[in-house]
């Protein structure tokens, strides 16, 4: 018996340990990914990477300032596509659409939610590339401002439902209508988790690169206004991974390292700074 | 939330100031094989004339011609010419036609790594498209080793590698396959990307040199600044006159010289399997699709003028990036035909 | 408050008891509908969505019907289309992806839930969240620079050497493959594996792991046989969640699979996935034919993650109840 028992005991030891081995690998991995792009992308990172246009195909220098650009017009344009839409959606369904509407509303955007995201692309590519005849700045907005619909909907929802029962109740005790009661009471009281997920949002979308093949396009140049194809960070990772220049190699890897560390650092700031002791829904 | 919109504003503000002085955009997109001349060419233009901001997507041949159909690009590039369905398609949709404009010429070779041999191979048109057919597998069969007396071939298996997307090469490929061989051309036929018999894919001709390079035994098929750059063999290729030709610009132009004699108007002419001794045999023109009547006034002045420009000081840039100059025929033609454009 | 003991739970006080006229002069039926305007956006984008699709999609359907999803050949030059290589790439590098995550990001998330300090596992599951919002083109990046000549040279000539006689490991490597594009969604869905399985691991209430410890079981035993079977539809769902998002992902699988439509026994032959091809050749796609099998690949990928996704959802809901039916 005790033999048996020691034998149990070793087991439950080893796969214990296991278990941590795996959690090990797990994290390991993503400072294996922060490690490496810092060394490749640190190397090639200089001023001109922010600052300077891409040169023609081969040629060494140059950079990506108008891709850096480009991304951030197309999340400016995504966040007022997507953010209105998941906010004020989300207040219908915490505050007045808890049945019928509601739930075909909830399966509408848990849909859409799982919708890869290439698809999506096609579909900004139909509805706005076709019939404008312009790769833009706009169908690519759109596209990545689809992406974020759902996710800010969803947790706008939770974060609106979570806010304690007891403020609601004593604003509307006080003789507060119900949106009054929403605009000056529920909304502040839940701001900091949705503006968490806004952010989250952001950060995941700003890094799509699918969507973007056939909406925003590329640009060599400037994108002026928001009805040209214009630039962005994920397309110019993609395209400059696949090419067979040496120059253009370390520009992607540069690429990589400023896109990665915008995204990690909007997850750090929403994460650790805004939703101290809000816990995070996944997207 | 209002500092992050507050943020993305400035950010918006500062671009919007950044391209303030930005005059006219012209987008292009299409082949991938011209790409480096062709991004040279735009960026030397801007530098000359800074208002005019020519962008250029290099997305393939058959995107070339997709969306400039489409519209949704100002002009398309190509490999390989439109075919009369797709010029139909064309004309239907927009009441006028589209113009190819040959810029520059190029050569796709036959690339190989079989190790223990270091001589440039000789290879008829039977044995490429028996060994792309799958039909020739061991490389040394006798179709192979009967042009090249002297090497000692392996009983290797031949692993063959071709393009895995839509391309201008393969176009330019294929059509040569389907002229030598009938098989080739009733079982694959000839087109941008087409269900291959044997072999694996890789993306871009990048891909393709890169496979070859590391896999022993194979044989691929490139552009030729591709196999020169990374300095992997390629064969010389049995012409229509019965000599083997190894590529270079020479032998482009040599094959082009027939073809520009008789340039038809609407310049859509293939010079694979040219006559003529010194020809090489799997060579292409390389075209711009330019629609026949552009709206847009300062447009159209923009990309005629441009096209002037690449007929006479651009083709200075070409032998510099491995690209043959167009026979002075076919640029005393175009420049006739730029001023059809209205 | 008696009154609100009657409402349904999280419901706040009715408002219906108040006249439509007193609601529209509060501004509650103007914020209603505002709302409800917004709302419907959603739903109204998403119904243009799938029939944007179905409407696309309408030549290849007539011409193919059904034989489109088990037909082989892809093949432009003859306008002959058929899914089924694109399928079996996609299921088969998310298999792989599933069956070298699964285990690993089970592991973890039993170590984190079950003998991590709780501040411990917190600062690691923040890291683990982290990997979870590294973009996919990043993984592709590294994928195409590191892992396509690691297993060129190291891991597919070892595997070969090794495991050869299995038909699933033999054949000429390239780098690029099924296996190589399986192991980069392993790395991609982790993250999702990991946190959700650790939050339904947590969610198990602590006095069903106490009864087992104190029947003598050993550590790992009260885990393995208690907890994790507590938790079991919560990991599926987590691990569907996974799968669908290995299905779509596009970027990462584009740069390393290889794009080539053929169905190989061996995991080092490349493949093609229903993304990557579109990817690749939706700009490029001349004729309407052509393009449209395109958009109908979509549609089929839109409809199996459709499915996972509901089954995910299902499965979660499934142990959230059981977790709060112990308590009650």
């Amino acid at each position: 018996m005790t033999a048996r028992l020691r034998f149990r005991k070793l087991v439950s030891a080893v796969m214990l340990s296991l278990t941590g081995v795996c959690a090990f690998v797990a994290v390991s991995v993503l400072f294996f990914i922060l490690g490496y792009l810092a060394f490749h992308g640190g190397r090639s990172l200089n001023w001109d990477f922010f600052t300077k246009l891409p040169t023609p195909v081969g040629e060494a220098g140059g950079g990506m300032a108008n891709a850096i650009v480009g991304s951030a017009k197309l999340l400016l344009l995504a966040s007022l596509v997507g953010v209105p839409i998941g906010f004020f959606g989300g207040i219908y369904l915490a505050e007045f659409g808890r049945r019928g509407a509601g739930f075909v509303v909830r399966y509408a955007a848990d849909l859409l939610n799982g919708v890869p995201s290439i698809v999506i692309g096609i579909f900004a590519y139909a509805l706005l590339v076709l019939p404008l005849k312009h790769f833009s700045t706009m169908a690519g907005a759109f596209a990545l401002g689809v992406m974020m619909i759902p996710i800010t909907l969803r947790s706008t929802e939770e974060f609106l439902r979570s806010v304690p029962r007891s403020l609601r109740e004593g604003a509307m005790a006080l003789g507060a209508s119900k949106w009054r009661t929403i605009v000056t009471v529920i909304v502040p009281a839940a701001y900091r988790g949705i503006l968490t997920a806004i952010l989250l949002a952001l950060a995941r979308v700003a890094g799509e690169t699918a969507p973007l093949l056939f909406t925003a396009f590329n640009n060599r140049f400037w994108s002026p206004g928001w009805r040209q194809p214009t630039a962005s960070l994920p397309v110019m990772i993609f395209t400059y991974a696949v090419a067979p220049y040496d120059d253009w190699h370390r520009q992607a890897w540069a690429a990589g390292l400023v896109l990665l560390g915008l995204v990690l650092v909007v997850n750090i700031i929403a994460r650790l700074v805004l939703a101290r002791g809000i816990s995070v829904p996944r997207a | 939330m209002k500092r992050i919109a507050g943020l993305l504003l400035v950010a918006a503000c500062v671009c919007g100031i950044a391209h303030a002085q930005s005059g006219l955009l012209i987008n292009g997109a299409g082949a991938t094989f011209p790409n480096p001349i062709y991004t040279k060419w735009f960026d030397e233009y801007h530098k000359a004339h800074g208002n005019i901001e020519i962008n250029y997507a290099s997305v393939g041949s058959g995107a070339g011609i997709k969306q400039v159909t489409d519209g949704t690009v100002d002009f398309g590039a190509s490999d390989g010419p439109m075919n009369d369905e797709q010029m139909k398609a064309y004309q239907d949709k927009y009441g006028f036609g589209i113009q190819h404009f040959p810029t520059v010429l190029g050569a796709v070779v036959p690339t190989y790594n079989l190790p223990g041999v270091n001589t440039s191979l000789n290879f008829t048109p039977e044995a490429l498209a028996g060994i792309f057919l799958g039909k020739i597998t061991k490389w040394n069969d006798p179709a192979i080793a009967g042009a090249n007396t002297g090497v000692n071939l392996p009983a290797a298996d031949i692993v063959v590698v071709h393009r895995a997307e839509g391309s201008g090469t393969t176009y330019v490929w294929t059509d040569y396959l389907s002229k030598i061989s009938d098989e080739w051309k009733t079982r694959v036929g000839k087109g941008g990307s087409v269900n291959w018999p044997a072999g694996i894919g890789a993306k871009g001709n990048e891909g393709v040199t890169g496979v070859v390079k590391e896999q022993p035994n194979s044989i691929g098929y490139v552009e030729l600044i591709y196999a020169v750059q990374n300095k992997i063999f390629y064969g010389a290729v049995k012409n229509s006159a019965g000599v083997f030709v190894k590529a270079d610009l020479a032998g482009v132009s040599a094959a082009a010289a027939g073809a520009a004699k008789n340039m038809p108007q609407d310049y859509r002419v293939s010079i694979t399997d040219a006559p003529g001794k010194s020809a090489y045999p799997i060579a292409s023109f390389t075209w711009l699709l330019i629609p026949k009547k552009i709206q847009d006034a300062g447009k159209r002045d923009a990309l005629k003028g441009f096209l002037k420009w690449m007929l006479t000081d651009g083709q200075n840039y070409a032998e510099t990036l491995s690209y043959a100059k167009l026979p002075k025929e076919v640029v005393a033609k175009e420049m006739n035909t730029i001023e059809t454009i209205h | 408050m008696a009154t609100t003991s009657t409402t349904v739970p999280g419901a706040g006080p009715r408002a219906s008891s108040r006249s439509f006229l007193s609601r529209l002069r509060d501004g509650d039926e103007i914020a209603r509908l505002l709302t409800f305007l917004f709302a419907a956006t959603v739903v109204l984008i998403t119904a243009t969505l799938v029939y944007q699709l179905w409407v696309d999609s309408v030549l290849p359907r007539h011409k193919f019907g059904w034989k489109f999803l088990v037909t082989e050949v892809w093949d432009p030059v003859f306008d002959q289309f058929g899914a089924l290589p694109f399928i079996f790439g996609t299921v088969v590098t998310s298999a792989v992806a599933l069956l070298i995550a699964v285990p690993l990001g089970i592991g973890a998330a039993i170590f984190l839930a079950e003998l991590a300090p709780r501040r411990v596992s917190d600062a690691l599951t923040f890291f683990i969240d982290l990997l979870a919002a590294v973009p996919s083109v990043i993984y592709g990046l590294l994928g195409v620079f590191i892992l396509v000549p690691l297993m060129r040279e190291v891991i597919q000539p070892f595997l070969r050497a090794t495991l050869g006689f299995l038909p699933i490991f033999s054949g000429p490597g390239y780098g690029v493959s099924f296996l190589t594009a399986g192991i980069v969604l392993a790395v991609m869905v982790i993250p999702f594996i990991i946190s959700v399985s650790r939050e339904v691991l947590m969610s198990v209430p602590r006095d069903v792991r106490e009864a087992a410890l104190a029947l003598g079981a050993t550590r790992w035993e009260s885990t393995w046989k208690v907890v994790v079977p507590f938790a079991r539809p919560g990991i599926f769902g987590s691990i569907f969640l996974a799968l669908a998002r290995a299905l779509g992902e596009t970027m990462a699988v584009t740069m390393v699979i290889g794009n080539t439509p053929k169905i190989a026994a061996s995991l080092f032959a490349p493949g093609y996935s229903i993304a990557a091809v579109i990817a690749n050749e939706f700009t490029e796609a001349t004729g309407d034919l052509y393009l449209q099998s395109l958009v109908e690949l979509g549609l089929v990928l839109f409809l199996l993650t459709f499915i996972l996704n509901g089954l995910a959802r299902l499965l979660i809901l499934l142990t959230e109840r059981r977790g709060s039916g112990a308590y009650a």
